[in-house]
Parts: C-alpha cells; sequence; structure tokens
C-alpha cells in the first residue's frame, strides 16, 4: 500500500482489525434465494479507512451487516470474518453480541430514524457502556457528556437529556456517532451516513469522522456510492456490483487508472465541481436482480466493452493489475498510466472488442483517468495537512 | 401540550354537540306521539299530559332542543315515562355493573393478549405465533353471545361451577361478584383479547422493522433489553389508545374492531342490571327518555374516554407532547 | 438491503390475476372462499335443501336431540332447527350485503367529496361521520332501530348507518394521498374535469382499500345483524333468524344444547369465512405493506 501510514496510539502493527474472506449471503426471499454478496475478502488496517462502494443493492450494506451478525434472519452466512484476530461467524449469537459495539461502532444512514424517539439521546449513547462496559447510569451520563462535546454539540451537558426530534439532521447523525464510538471501538462502520443530510452538512459529517479516526485511531469502513467523499477520506477502495467485488486497491490506483469499465463509468457518471454545464454521463440500464444473477459478469449486460461471449458465461477471476489493485475482468483497461507494469492477463488485450473502451458513447468519452489524477492530487494535499 | 389538549378538547365538545343533536332528534323520528305509544294502555289524558309537559314535548322544536342540551348540561336528562323517575339517576344507578364487567374483561383480555401478542411478534413464525394467529382470527369471528350460551352450558349445565346469570354487587359480595361475573367476562374478553393480541402483535412488529431496533441491536444490546427498552414502549404506545378504546366501547356496548356484541348482548344475555340491559328495556318499554339518556351517556363517556386516551398517548409519546 | 421488494397498487396491471394466485396458495383464504360460496348456495336456495318448513310445530316432536330425522335436534316447538338454520342463511346475508353496500354507497361519496374539495365541505362532513362515530355501534343501532320499529329493512338500515363513517374515513386517508400524486397533479393542470379525475385516477387507486374494508365489514355486519336479531330488533318471527334462535333457545340451553350450538356455529362460520378472506385481502392489497416496502427500498 502506498498511502502514507497514520500513526495510531492503538495500531499495534498493521494487523488487521476486521478481515472478510470469502463472504456470501443468500437472502431467502418470498420469491426464491437471492444471493446478496458471493465472495467477498477485503480488510481494514488500524487507522485506516476502507470505502466500500456500489449501487444500491451492490450488497455493500449486506457485507458488513452479514459480517457483523445483523443481517435478517432469513439470511444463509458462510465465509471467514475475523475481527481482531477472533473468528465471529463461528461465535455463538450472545457471544458475537459482546463485540458488537464493544469493538465495532455502527452509523447507519438516516439518523432520523436510527435513533430511538422515545429514549433521551444521552441514555441512547451511552446504553452500550452499561451493557459493555458496567457503568452505572450516572457514569453512562457523564460519559455521553462527554460524548456529545467530542462530536461537537453545543452546550452537551443540557442536550443529554433532549429527545432526537429536538435535533436537527446533521446533530442527529453527530448524536449516532458519538454513540457508535461511546465504547471506544477499534472499528466505525459508517454504511451512507452523509446521503440523508444536506450538501453542506455532508461536508461536516465526513470532516467529523475523519478528525475523529485521525484522534481516536479508529479503523473505518466507510459505505457510499459517493465518490468525492471516496476520493477524500479513504486509503483503500473496494467497488461492489452484483454482489461481488469488480475493483479494490489503493484510492490512489484506481481513481488513478480504474480498471474495470464499471468503475470508470461510475467515476465519468460522477458530478465535479467546476464541470458546470458538461453533461453527466449515465450508466445505461439497471443492476442486476439478486435472484437472477448471470454466471458470468453480472455488468456484462450494461458493459458498453462487451468483450465477448466469455464475459457472459464466465465469471471473470479478481486479477492483480498492480502490488494490491485488483480487477474482476478478463481484459484490464490499458489506458490508465500505471496499468502497464502491472501483470498483463494475456488473451485479453488481443480479443477484437476488447479495447474499444474509451470510445462507448454512454460513457461519455472516458475522462476518467484524468479526473481521477486530479482527485488524488486533492488527496495528498489532504494528506499533508493531516501530518 | 396545553395546546394539543385544548385543540382535542373543543374538537369533542363540537361531536358531543353533534351527538346531543342526534340523540334529541331520533325521538322527532318516532312514526307518532312517543307519549301516546309509551303509555299504550296504561294511557289515561291526565298522565298524558303530566308526561307530555315536563318533558316539553308542547314547544316548538328549537326550543325544545336548546332547552333539552340545556338540561342536559345540568345532569338533568328528563324522567322516564315509566316511572317518572329521572333518568340520570337510572343511568348513574347501571353504571358500577357495566364498569366492573367492561373493566374485569379488559383486564382478563390483557392477561391474555399481553403474553401472547409480544412472544408472536418476538418469534414470528414459530408455533406461538400461528398459534396466535389462529386464537385471535376465531376470537374475532365467535359471537360473544354464543361463547356466553356455551359458557353457560358447560360451567353452569354441566359443571354447575357457576351459575347461570345474575349479578351480585361487588361492594356487597366480592366472592359472589367474582362468580357472577366470570362468565360474562370471559365471553366479552375472549373477543377483546384477540383483537388486542392482534393489534400487539402487528404493532411490536412494526417496531421491530424499525431502524433504531437495528441500532440497538449493532450495540450490542441484549435481546430481552432490546426488546424491553427499544421494541415495546414504542410499540405499547398504540397500544394504550386501543386498550383505552376497548374499556369505552365495551361500556358503550360495542368493541372497537369488532363493533358488535360488546356488554349490550352479553348483559341481556346473563341479566346483568348494567346500562346495556338498561337500554334493552327501555327499548322493549318505549321508555324513549331512557333510551336517549342512556345513548347520550355512553357516547360522552365514549368520548372522553376518547379524550383521555390521547392525552395519554401525548404524554407517552414525546413526539406528540412538544407539538 | 439487498433485496428488491416490489411495491403494488391497483392500477398496476394484473393486479387481479396477482390476487388470485395469492390467495390460491393461501389454505385459510381458500378454506373461507369455500365456505363462502357454500352459504351463497344454501342463502339463495335454503327454502329447497331445508328436510322440512321453518315453522312446522310438531307438539310430539318438542326439544328432540340431534337424530337421523333431525340432524340438529328440534327447538321447544318441535320445528326443526336444521331447516330453521339453513334458511336463516338468507337472512344474514342480505342484511349484511345490503347494509354494506349501503355503507360503502354513501361512505364513499362522502369521503370523496371531504378528501377531494377539503376546506368546509370536509370540515362538515368528517365533523359529521365523527359525531355517528361517536356512537358505540351496536348502541346506534339499536337506537335507530327502536325508534323506526324492528324488521328486515331497519336492521339494513341502522347497520348501513353505523359502518358508514368507516368508509368515508378510509376513502378520504386514501384520496388526500392519491391528491398529491403526480399523476392526479398533471391531471388537474391539464384541466380534467373534477368527475373525471376523480372516476379515472382517484377511485381505481383507492379500490384496494375498499375491497379490503369491504369484506371485513361484511363479517362485522353479520355480527352485528345477530346481535340485533339477539335483541329482537332483527327480522320479526316467525321468520328464522340465527341471532333470535339463540335468544329463543338461551332459556332451554342447559337441557337442550343444540337450540344454543348449532346457530352459534352458522354465525361464527359466516363471519370467520369473512375475516378470512378479508385478512388474505389485506395481506394482498394492504397500503401499509406498500409503505413498508418502499420505507425498505429508500433505506437502502
Amino acid at each position: 500500500m502506498n498511502a502514507p501510514v497514520v500513526p495510531s496510539p492503538r495500531a499495534a502493527g498493521d494487523a488487521p482489525v476486521l478481515a472478510i474472506d470469502d463472504l456470501t449471503v443468500t437472502l431467502g426471499t418470498r420469491n426464491g434465494p437471492a444471493r446478496a454478496v458471493a465472495g467477498v475478502d477485503w480488510s481494514v488496517a488500524p487507522g485506516r479507512t476502507l470505502a466500500l462502494v456500489g449501487e444500491s443493492g451492490s450488497g455493500k450494506s449486506m457485507t458488513v451487516l452479514a459480517a457483523t451478525g445483523l443481517a435478517p434472519r432469513s439470511a444463509t452466512v458462510t465465509g471467514r470474518v475475523r475481527l481482531l484476530g477472533r473468528e465471529l461467524t463461528t461465535m455463538s449469537e450472545p457471544e458475537r453480541r459482546r463485540w458488537r459495539g464493544r469493538h465495532v461502532g455502527f452509523v447507519f444512514q438516516d439518523p432520523m430514524t436510527t435513533l430511538n424517539p422515545v429514549l433521551t439521546v444521552g441514555r441512547q449513547v451511552t446504553e452500550a457502556c452499561e451493557e459493555h462496559l458496567g457503568m452505572s447510569r450516572r457514569q453512562a451520563r457523564a460519559r455521553a457528556v462527554e460524548l456529545l462535546d467530542l462530536v461537537g454539540i453545543p452546550a452537551p451537558d443540557r442536550r443529554v437529556d433532549a429527545h432526537p426530534h429536538q435535533f436537527s439532521g446533521g446533530m442527529r447523525q453527530r448524536v449516532v456517532i458519538a454513540m457508535a464510538l461511546a465504547c471506544e471501538p477499534e472499528l466505525l462502520i459508517a454504511d451512507e451516513p452523509t446521503t440523508a443530510l444536506d450538501v453542506t452538512t455532508q461536508a461536516q459529517i465526513v470532516e467529523l469522522v475523519a478528525d475523529l479516526r485521525r484522534r481516536l485511531g479508529t479503523a473505518v469502513v466507510w459505505i457510499t456510492h459517493d465518490l468525492g467523499v471516496v476520493a477524500g477520506i479513504a486509503d483503500t477502495v473496494a467497488v461492489m456490483y452484483g454482489g461481488r467485488i469488480v475493483e479494490q486497491g489503493p484510492v490512489d490506483a484506481v481513481f488513478g487508472a480504474p480498471g474495470h469499465p464499471y468503475t470508470r463509468a461510475l467515476l465519468a457518471a460522477r458530478p465535479r465541481p467546476g464541470a458546470a454545464g458538461e453533461e453527466l454521463a449515465a450508466i445505461p440500464g439497471a443492476p442486476p436482480s439478486p435472484l437472477a444473477l448471470p454466471d458470468g459478469c453480472a455488468f456484462w449486460p450494461r458493459c458498453p466493452v462487451r468483450g465477448d461471449a466469455r464475459c457472459a458465461h464466465e465469471l471473470p477471476p479478481l486479477t492483480p493489475i498492480t502490488p494490491g489493485h485488483r480487477v474482476r475482468t478478463f481484459y484490464p483497461l490499458p489506458d490508465g498510466p500505471s496499468t502497464g507494469d502491472g501483470p498483463s492477463t494475456g488473451d485479453g488485450p488481443s480479443t477484437g472488442d476488447g479495447p474499444s473502451i474509451g470510445g462507448g458513447p454512454s460513457i461519455g468519452g472516458g475522462p476518467a483517468t484524468g479526473d481521477g489524477r486530479r482527485v488524488s492530487g486533492d488527496r495528498e494535499q489532504l494528506h499533508r495537512e493531516d501530518r | 401540550m396545553g395546546r394539543f389538549v385544548l385543540r382535542r378538547l373543543l374538537q369533542s365538545v363540537v361531536v358531543l354537540l353533534g351527538v346531543t343533536l342526534v340523540v334529541f332528534l331520533l325521538l322527532q323520528l318516532v312514526p307518532g306521539d312517543p307519549v301516546r305509544v309509551a303509555l299504550g294502555t296504561r294511557f289515561d289524558q291526565q298522565t298524558y299530559d303530566a308526561l307530555r309537559e315536563r318533558s316539553g314535548l308542547d314547544r316548538p322544536l328549537v326550543v325544545q332542543y336548546l332547552s333539552y342540551v340545556g338540561h342536559a348540561l345540568t345532569g338533568d336528562l328528563g324522567v322516564s315515562f315509566r316511572s317518572g323517575q329521572p333518568v340520570t339517576t337510572i343511568v348513574l344507578e347501571r353504571l358500577p355493573a357495566t364498569l366492573s364487567l367492561a373493566v374485569t374483561a379488559v383486564l382478563l383480555a390483557l392477561l391474555v393478549a399481553f403474553p401472547l401478542g409480544v412472544l408472536s411478534a418476538v418469534r414470528s413464525g414459530s408455533f406461538v405465533d400461528h398459534a396466535a394467529r389462529v386464537f385471535s382470527q376465531f376470537g374475532v369471528s365467535v359471537p360473544d353471545f354464543w361463547t356466553g350460551i356455551m359458557g353457560i352450558l358447560l360451567f353452569a349445565g354441566v359443571l354447575g361451577w357457576l351459575p347461570p346469570s345474575g349479578y351480585v354487587a361487588l361492594t356487597d359480595d366480592p366472592a359472589g361478584w367474582a362468580s357472577h361475573v366470570a362468565l360474562p367476562a370471559t365471553a366479552v374478553g375472549l373477543v377483546t383479547a384477540s383483537i388486542l393480541t392482534r393489534f400487539i402483535r402487528s404493532s411490536v412488529l412494526e417496531v421491530l422493522a424499525e431502524d433504531y431496533v437495528r441500532t440497538a441491536e449493532a450495540k450490542g444490546l441484549r435481546r430481552r433489553v432490546v426488546v424491553v427498552r427499544h421494541v415495546l414502549r414504542n410499540a405499547l404506545i398504540p397500544v394504550v389508545t386501543v386498550v383505552g378504546v376497548q374499556l369505552a366501547s365495551l361500556v358503550g356496548g360495542v368493541q372497537l374492531a369488532s363493533l358488535v356484541g360488546g356488554v349490550i348482548v352479553i348483559e341481556v344475555l346473563f341479566a346483568w342490571p348494567g346500562i346495556g340491559r338498561l337500554t334493552y328495556d327501555a327499548v322493549q318499554a318505549r321508555d324513549y327518555p331512557v333510551l336517549q339518556g342512556a345513548v347520550l351517556f355512553v357516547a360522552t363517556l365514549f368520548l372522553l374516554t376518547n379524550l383521555l386516551v390521547d392525552v395519554l398517548y401525548a404524554r407517552l409519546d414525546p413526539r406528540i407532547r412538544l407539538r | 438491503m439487498s433485496a428488491d421488494h416490489p411495491a403494488a397498487t391497483v392500477t398496476e396491471p394484473g393486479t387481479v390475476r396477482r390476487t388470485v394466485t395469492a390467495l390460491r396458495h393461501d389454505p385459510p383464504a381458500v378454506a373461507g372462499t369455500v365456505v363462502l360460496l357454500v352459504l351463497l348456495v344454501v342463502g339463495l336456495a335454503g327454502q329447497w335443501l331445508a328436510p322440512a318448513g321453518t315453522n312446522d310445530v310438531d307438539v310430539d316432536q318438542m326439544l328432540r336431540p340431534p337424530s337421523g330425522a333431525h340432524p340438529f335436534g328440534t327447538d321447544e316447538l318441535g320445528r326443526d332447527v336444521l331447516s330453521r338454520v339453513l334458511v336463516a342463511a338468507r337472512v344474514s346475508l342480505q342484511v349484511g350485503l345490503v347494509s354494506v353496500g349501503i355503507a360503502l354507497a354513501v361512505g364513499v361519496s362522502v369521503g370523496l367529496l371531504a378528501g377531494w374539495y377539503g376546506g368546509w365541505a370536509d370540515n362538515l362532513l368528517m365533523r359529521g361521520m365523527d359525531v355517528l362515530f361517536a356512537f358505540p355501534v351496536l348502541l346506534l343501532a339499536v337506537a335507530i332501530v327502536a325508534v323506526l320499529g324492528p324488521g328486515l329493512v331497519t336492521a339494513m338500515v341502522a347497520v348501513g348507518v353505523v359502518y358508514t363513517p368507516i368508509f368515508a374515513r378510509v376513502t378520504r386517508a386514501s384520496v388526500l394521498a392519491v391528491r398529491e400524486q403526480v399523476f392526479v397533479r398533471a391531471a388537474v393542470s391539464i384541466g380534467a374535469s373534477d368527475l373525471r379525475i376523480l372516476r379515472r385516477h382517484v377511485l381505481p387507486n383507492i379500490a384496494a382499500p375498499l375491497i379490503v374494508q369491504t369484506s371485513l365489514s361484511l363479517a362485522f355486519a353479520i355480527l352485528s345483524e345477530a346481535a340485533l336479531s339477539f335483541l329482537g330488533l332483527g327480522v320479526q318471527p316467525p321468520a328464522p333468524a340465527w341471532g333470535r334462535m339463540l335468544y329463543d333457545g338461551r332459556g332451554f340451553v342447559t337441557d337442550a344444547w343444540w337450540l344454543g350450538f348449532f346457530p352459534g356455529a352458522a354465525i361464527f362460520l359466516t363471519v370467520l369465512a369473512f375475516n378470512l378472506v378479508g385478512d388474505a385481502l389485506r395481506d394482498v392489497l394492504d397500503p401499509r405493506q406498500l409503505t413498508v416496502s418502499e420505507a425498505r427500498r429508500s433505506s437502502r
């Protein structure tokens, strides 16, 4: 990994906080089994941020819910999940419960619905401390004041006794973040924490999490479909489509030289500041239903590259193109500056259809690469400020 | 909070005025002369004139209505065509019997419905859940007077454990009251229990699907803590309303959801001298002032209970309280 | 959440077929439908199916327990209970259907007017409905019958009046929800007439809750009729009615269980059948489930 190492008080070596290996989740639905997640693996190191990117229904939320035992009852989960070196999947639910909240904190999407309307925020922020750390009600309340102060809520000693509906959306999300960090967990999972907020508030929440990560050394898994946020906050990124990872690697590499047509399309579909008036490139078609996933590449029906029949029937493997940068395609794109030194998959570029990539009219002439570089530039700057 | 209560109070007053109008107009709809009809074979000119005058039936309609409302406000609901006694006295005499029956029935129902409803939601899809659903489906479909008759057949007839009918005041003889109230309260309570079970189940299920319950689970709280602290408190807010309305409607001779049966029929079946029985007797005797008075009294009680329940609801749910 | 939950409205093509398919795979709904079909036959052809006349008094056969000659036994006048139960089915169904028909017609009209026009019309109409709603149902029915005199027609009117507010409320709530939707606003903006919009756009979209409410109300209306006739305020003797048979039999019940059992079982089965079908319909068409699936969708 080429991202700078952020020193963390608690990062004992680089052993991952959470490591997921070959995770598969199948949901029992009224219309038959739906494979929401298939063979996903990634890990996140102490003090680092992993961004999990994808459209709605790509399985990114289900991955973390299933990993921590929060999947719906109808779900069948297989694979390995190691949290701080302990295997979660073979744990009994009561045991796993003691790890949730204590070692992993969650921030969910909509702060309007994730807080219980009839309990005071103070109670909700630190009730997990009573459970896991054996705090008394009084200690818990004092800790709640501290935490509310930490996340930037004014007059925390008064607000601690207020109910959620007395807070604005952004303030509620701060409360949720305080709640997630109450027991000083090693890992924070943020599931689209800014999607339900307005733009200015979004930036504040992103900044708050980045800041807290630095101060507390917490590892972060940030689930989002907003690539702008990814560029600003993440060290590594995993792009998911149809329940599988299609591309994974350091943010600079993935943004600078996206190897998968889907990643390129996502980058092209992103609104950019300073590009006002330019038409946004939409990705034609819709994501596949988890009820009827194809045998081959799930993106094939929408793919502007559209390899050949092989893509439709055979699942491309997740192939490394540079160290730490893996792409699930038979035809890793050759046009990125850093792609050249990656090991070629061999037969890919020789296929006639293969290299017609950038010309796909629907993805807007492929300015993705150049833009990616610009973003990674911003990122470096951000990191300099960090230090 | 104050404004909320005030608004509901005003609404209730408007509705109550409408209720008095309907009750008043009922008498006008009686074909022919209600006093004459009521007196029937006991007719004699002197009684007739006296009754007509005391009921104010010889005055213009608007005046009659205004004086009816005016008198009702001071607690004067007129006099019985039969006995000449004040209607208010007669109705109030019957209130304890009905109240004791309705409250017992609702308590019995809650005793069954609360655990059954919560369990059936928390373990949805389990055997308990299926049993609860069959129970509530049958319970809302069964006429309570039929359950009552079957109860009399079994417990009074075959087993001889309980009296088939009759009433003993709770204050006179608690044990006697209990043995008399058992059958009618069970008959009514069974229907109420099914309605409540169903309601509690769906209320708990709804809350279980809320995001904040997932948040609570994500915090690693014990299942019991999640259910009691996060689910039940929210799920029971609407349940309080329904229990209140159930109670109110039982007094009035109905059930909220099944909207039928209730204590009027049960009181007739078990010779239970409550307001339902009073209404029935008034209909039989064409004692219209008593009928009017009983209906108005019950409707008022019904409205007041609903109002009270709304206020209680607001106290329990901080979102409403601060609106 | 990853699985997609498609939402449903009645206007979506294939809803009827989907509903029928769903009901066919729901055993309680199938059972309810079968009972209702049997009831329909009995209601139409009760007189011909009955082994004896409903008023064939036989003083030698008083209070006989069920036997081959009288499968449901005989009553205190020696009349055949089975024949009376069969013939009485028609009264129950008649009162149920007509009264719910009245409630549906009046309630939907009121709800449409109130919901569509809003303002003072809404206020006046719905306060009127509130007033009716403030009366305990059976008590109001009893009062109406007491004033108009007992009988089949008054029972229908009384039960109909009593159930009107529910339909008005359901309709109004649905209209309010539909009124704000894009396709309705579009129709308004191009100047379509109110009547046309109500008929073409609003009614089809509120059909689902109304269908559900109708089938459930039928169950309650039949219970109400039984209660009224138990109190002697329904169809008048000697015509048989289930509720009345229970009332007449209540004094003999410890000696002649069949007098209390069979008419009550008939009411129970009828009401249960309507409830089963109504519940199954609600499961398929319920607008609440629709919002839940929408909420799930937006939470991803």
